[in-house]
């Protein structure tokens, strides 16, 4: 049992949300393994974002378990910041801090949170830069960079607390189709030197490519849970057949 | 007639210049001042307001004046031969005065120290390249503790103690302006993040705080700093007149800045806050890295206009009895010598407020365009 929990990276278990009287996650069970790619989908307002926004407790949730890498989830601020220094997140809109430089975004995290010498911090900031393929743009300002950019920047900001799990909330979403190319090959590697990753996507190119599992989502529920293989060629819920119908034309 | 075009391939087109008209001073007067009827009226009319005005000032304030040798209004008038210039004379005699109201003349060196040491520590807080160099920032800041012991004296260092009602002019407004923008800003800043905590304790304490200051005029405040504080305190209790109103003046302009500050911080989208979590900054590491300042550029404009508005308020304590210049003044104006005047002592303390607060606007403006880092949130 405790050898199971160490290969578990994330364990939701009986996970209920509310939003007022709105029950909008109704009992989440999910295992992720180290170095898992779970891609989750679903139609909009199915609750995805909410789930991945639980882990690191950006949602708070209401009922259930959920265990980051051994730490559960409560209201013990210290707990939760633990977690957040071990799971990094990247954001639809970014949400890069526009008043610092590419560069003081990607070190901020690692000064304070980690207090690692500055040097230190700008040498593996650099590294992951280069990883994005942008360390032309460290000392731009992120208004001066395009989405597709904005986006590699976010995931280099997260790569530089060298986190064990990396959570994507559409990282693909808000930009223009040619963009979302840069930042999805940046994703495929990642996912391929065996980062655990959770990604709410709708690139069913990637989840094909590099998912583990795939998580089906609807009204709040986790519909159906397979390999890509199975889950794109032989869905078996007709709620999924239906998804899959309308987005792959 | 045909247009001429040329084929160039994608890319290798050359820059080429502007048609002619289309810039130049010709152009830019045509665009900004006579682009229309009513425009060209207003040029005019503003051209014409212009001539009225300047040179008849000019030559009362420059030409026609009396600086010095005159020691009363009557010598002025003499001297000019009828009442047409400026008695700039009554600002000269007054100087001293005007300056340091009725700090003792033999110690008015320590307020001349003082001044140089505020002007530095100014200075270390304005100029980034000074404040990025750690031993200069901490001294500059240090610096106003020995400015305030030098001008108070304490009987520290073997320096005379010169009480606070002795202090007026230029040193007074300067005390209160500067103390109340220095102290007032942490003050606001805590009130603002306090207004929206989470936790209702401080949301409540900070919104009737700033609810009943910004309710009560600066008068009334400074009437209950001077007498009713008093009834209050314990009998024999001496608490400096000076200070009760530095705190009602900081506290009163912290409530107005709170405001514009949470104002700013509300601009900030959630998604800043999201990021700062995720990244697992805790609450005061976020505010100080992310959002204040972020809130605190878009609230610029905000808080150098109430830095402004307290700096003027500062001529309210005439009303409670301290002599700010404009009290020093008004009191010189009603003596014998200078009876009568009263448009030279009103433009010059015009002046002086104009020269700071345009000054505090400038730089505010300058600070806007350097935090500029191509974003629009």
């Amino acid at each position: 049992m405790a050898n199971n929990n160490e290969k578990l990276a994330i364990s939701i278990k009986g996970m209920h949300k509310w939003y007022g009287d709105f029950h909008v996650l109704r009992d989440i069970n999910i295992e992720v393994k180290k170095g898992e790619i779970i891609v989750v989908c679903g139609p909009s307002g199915s609750g995805k974002s909410t789930m991945i926004r639980c882990i690191n407790r950006l949602e708070e949730h209401q009922q259930g378990q959920i265990i980051v890498d051994g730490i559960e989830l409560t209201n013990d601020i210290k707990k939760i910041d633990e977690v957040r220094r071990e799971v990094g997140m990247c954001f639809q809109h970014f949400n890069l801090f526009p008043h610092l430089t590419v560069l003081e975004n990607c070190t901020l995290a690692p000064i304070w949170v980690r207090g690692i010498p500055k040097k230190e911090a700008e040498e593996t900031a650099m590294h992951f830069l280069e990883k994005v393929k942008i360390p032309d743009q460290a000392l731009k300002y992120p208004g001066q960079l395009s989405g597709g950019q904005q986006q590699r920047v976010a995931i280099a900001r997260s790569l530089c607390m060298k986190p064990r799990t990396i959570l994507f909330d559409e990282p693909t979403s808000a930009l223009d189709p040619e963009m979302i190319k840069e930042v999805l090959d940046v994703m495929i590697e990642l996912a391929e030197e065996g980062m655990t990753m959770i990604c709410v996507t709708h690139e069913m190119g990637f989840a094909r490519k590099v998912a583990d599992r795939v998580i089906f989502m609807d009204a709040g529920q986790i519909v159906e849970e397979n390999t890509p293989a199975e889950f794109f060629d032989n869905p078996q819920n007709e709620r999924t057949q239906l998804f899959l119908s309308q987005i792959l034309h | 007639m045909s247009i001429e075009t040329k084929k160039y391939p994608v890319g290798m087109h050359p820059a080429l210049p502007p048609p002619s008209g289309s810039v130049g001073p010709l152009r830019w007067m045509r665009d900004n001042l006579f682009s229309s009827v009513s425009n060209t009226v207003l040029t005019l009319l503003g051209l014409y307001l212009v001539y009225i005005i300047v040179p008849p000032f000019i030559q009362w304030a420059f030409i026609d004046s009396v600086v010095y040798g005159a020691e009363s209004r009557k010598e002025c008038l003499a001297i000019m031969g009828e009442d047409r210039g400026a008695c700039w004379s009554f600002v000269y005699r007054r100087w001293g005065q005007f300056v340091y109201g009725f700090y003792p003349i033999e110690e008015r060196w320590r307020v001349n120290v003082a001044f140089i040491l505020t002007f530095i520590t100014i200075a270390v807080v304005l100029v980034e390249k000074l404040r990025a160099n750690k031993p200069v920032l901490i001294v500059g800041i240090l610096l106003p503790v020995v400015s305030f012991f030098l001008i108070t004296g304490n009987s520290l260092f073997g320096l005379v103690d010169v009480p606070t009602n002795k202090m007026g002019g230029v040193l007074l407004t300067l005390i209160v302006g500067l103390s109340g923008i220095f102290v007032s800003l942490p003050i606001s800043i805590m009130l603002a993040l306090s207004r929206i905590s989470k936790l209702p304790i401080f949301s409540i304490i900070a919104t009737i705080f700033i609810e009943f200051i910004r309710g009560v005029p600066l008068i009334t405040l400074l009437f209950i700093a001077s007498t009713l504080l008093s009834y209050f305190l314990p009998a024999g209790s001496n608490f400096d007149l000076l200070l009760r109103v530095l705190i009602m003046v900081t506290i009163f302009s912290a409530a107005y800045i709170a405001e514009v500050i949470r104002g700013g911080l509300a601009a900030i989208p959630t998604g800043q806050y999201e990021a700062a979590d995720a990244l697992g900054l805790s609450y005061w590491q976020s505010m100080r890295l992310i959002i204040l300042p972020q809130a605190l550029k878009i609230s610029i404009p905000g808080i150098v206009g109430s830095f402004i508005g307290l700096f003027k308020d500062t001529t309210l304590v005439v009303i409670i009895g301290l002599l700010d210049p404009l009290g020093i003044g008004m009191a010189a104006i009603s003596t014998t010598a200078w009876a009568g005047l009263s448009t030279e002592l009103y433009v010059f303390i015009g002046l002086f407020f104009f020269i700071f607060c345009f000054s505090m606007s400038r730089y505010s403006l300058y600070l806007e365009k350097k935090l500029q880092t191509g974003h629009n949130n």
